[in-house]
């Protein structure tokens, strides 16, 4: 049995639709980051994936995951800084009590 | 490296990948969701290191696991009491998250089986190394295949990310 690059997308399938399930049904603001993470995850292993076996002489994949990376931490820390301030303006960080734009 | 010691490989962390990421939306509690979220980070990590990225998967390590995880923690502690096993995590809307979740695995599952059936490369005679030195020389050149624009891109991006987070943040 070879390693064929179905081997690897499969799991990286699993994973976002993971992140799609929790995206949609979790109510806390910080469970549903946690999602958004998992999603842009399996993004990130689709890249290296496609390019170790489609184009292995490159590094074009990897550059897009590297900097992925990178951008995926920039947005979790102004995502945590909204949702703290959030939660000074509401004292609760559900998504269900947020239903007013302005305080 | 030998074929059956890299398929055992493999399944470690495809099993470890797919447990860990049904279990971190599952769970009831929010630390714990933390906790599973980066043990999937960990096994993405795993893969990057068995694909042959060493750079890759110490970048993984050093920023999901090592910076984005503490975030989350810090973040779960602050805005939530721990042992408070009172208010769900999960809402009504369950089924409709069922119904997308395996809507989506089955689409996808479906193109990818029937593209890559039929063509399927295989790892180990495609394996070219990626060493250091090309990575810092691609991302320093200013070359056709340079990456010193989007660098500096993302060093402007990282100052106004941490210019943002004190203004949003701030106690006024």
């Amino acid at each position: 049995m070879e390693l064929t690059v179905l081997y690897y997308l499969i799991p990286s399938l699993i994973m976002f639709a993971c992140g799609i399930y929790g995206f949609i049904t979790r109510k806390n603001l910080i469970a549903i980051l946690i999602s958004l993470e998992l999603m842009l995850n399996s993004v990130d292993i689709n890249f290296v994936v496609f390019n170790r076996f489609l184009f292995p002489g490159q590094m074009e994949g990897m550059f897009f995951t590297l900097f992925a990376i990178a951008l995926a931490a920039a947005e979790t820390a102004l995502a945590i800084a909204i949702i703290i301030n959030i939660f000074r303006a509401v004292k609760n960080v559900d998504i269900e009590n947020l239903n007013k734009m302005k305080y | 490296m030998n074929v059956v010691g890299n398929l055992i490989v493999y399944c470690i962390i495809a099993l470890s990948i797919i447990v860990f990421s049904v279990m971190s939306v599952t769970s009831g509690k929010i630390l714990r969701a933390a906790t599973y979220l980066l043990f999937t980070l960990f096994a993405t990590a795993a893969l990057y290191f068995q694909l042959g990225y060493e750079f890759l998967g110490a970048v993984q390590l050093a920023v999901y696991a090592g910076g984005i995880m503490v975030l989350f923690v810090f973040s779960i502690l602050l805005t939530s009491k721990p042992g408070n096993n009172a208010e769900r995590l999960t809402s009504k809307k369950k089924s409709l998250g069922i119904l997308a979740a395996v809507a989506g695995v089955l689409v996808c599952g479906f193109a990818l089986v029937n593209h890559f059936a039929a063509n399927a490369e295989t790892l180990f005679n495609t394996m070219i190394n990626v060493d250091m030195e090309r990575i810092g020389h691609a991302l320093m050149s200013t070359d056709k295949f340079g990456y010193l624009l989007p660098f500096e891109a993302i060093s402007v991006l990282l100052l106004a990310c941490i210019i943002g987070g004190i203004t949003i943040a701030r106690k006024r």
